[in-house]
């Protein structure tokens, strides 16, 4: 256990209860990029913040930091090699018809193009 | 010769043993919720019709259990510092504390499903119910568990034993208060 200076949790609490609320009310205007940032952009803000203070990660030694980061990294690599089968639903394997219909039409217009010099 | 195991004693990167492990423990937990909440992003940006079911969501509920959890991380917290100012009576109150916390969280969420459920909003009804479910219901598995060990914890600490315990303890629950706030927000107010 690390003796440390703790910061003052209940004002953090405070914080972070009045982030709830506007991550609550934000979204009732209905506009959408005032959604996006009231949504998920204050809860960007409030998982640092219990991190920070909470979670002790800024005063963590910095292996559990890289450590943590590279399992995010490797979480959004995963994500990635699957996101084509998702997104794009015909299909599977990485054989896409539909990426190669557009694959297709490129080439006719490339070829148009070099006909004409 | 001490007759502790080698693994509590040791401390190969300067990080306690059991502060190590739930380190690596959260390091997979990324990997499975963070899995689980980009597949569920994925699909929710290439089906606008899940917007109809995200709508049937009660804000309000996800709300309360939200400051629930934030709450039940101050006592957690809070049971922290009285640990290592060496009160573990102190401790153990505030880890019960959180303990209730996490029930209330749970009884809060078997209301909230049943009522959905009556509506005929089950995991099979739609593919976003069926994200709904799993991800609420992995991360209330874990609230669970969460609670149980800090039942141990704080049973220990009030006999000012294994003190430690109760940083470890805490650390978990932060992890799985910040998994509910970012499921906040995505089951319960992007509609």
């Amino acid at each position: 256990m690390s003796e440390h200076h703790h910061p003052n949790y209940v004002k953090i609490w405070a914080i972070l209860v009045g982030l709830l609320v506007v991550s609550v009310l934000g979204p009732m205007l209905g506009i959408q990029i005032v959604t996006l940032i009231t949504a998920f952009g204050i809860a960007v803000v409030k998982a640092y913040l219990v991190a920070k203070n909470f979670m002790h990660l800024n005063i963590e030694k910095r292996y559990i930091v890289y450590m943590l980061t590279t399992c995010l990294v490797f979480m959004f690599l995963f994500f990635a090699g699957t996101a084509p089968d998702v997104m794009e639903a015909e299909g599977s394997n990485w054989e896409k018809p539909s990426f190669e219909l557009y694959d297709e039409a490129a080439s006719h217009t490339v070829g148009h193009g070099t006909a004409h010099h | 010769m001490s007759s502790r195991p080698i693994a509590t004693t040791r401390s190969a990167t300067e990080i306690p043993t059991g502060k190590l492990a739930v380190w690596w423990l959260l390091g997979s937990e990324i990997v499975i919720f963070g899995g689980l909440l980009a597949s569920y992003i994925m699909y929710r940006l290439a089906h606008d019709a899940w917007h109809a079911q995200a709508a049937a969501t009660n804000t309000w509920i996800g709300a309360f259990n939200t400051l629930v959890l934030l709450t039940s991380s101050l006592t957690a917290v809070l049971a922290h510092q009285a640990a290592e100012e060496g009160n573990g009576p102190k401790a153990a109150k505030l880890l019960w504390a959180t303990i209730g916390g996490a029930a209330t969280f749970l009884i809060v969420k078997a209301f909230e499903w049943t009522m959905e459920i009556r509506h005929g909003y089950t995991i099979t009804a739609d593919t976003f119910w069926s994200f709904y479910y799993t991800a609420a219901g992995l991360h209330a598995a874990h609230v669970l568990a969460g609670a149980v060990v800090m039942v141990f914890v704080a049973r220990s600490a009030a006999r000012n034993q294994e003190l430690h315990r109760v940083e470890l303890a805490g650390i978990y629950w932060h992890f799985v208060d910040i998994v509910w706030i970012f499921l906040f927000p995505l089951l319960y107010i992007a509609k």
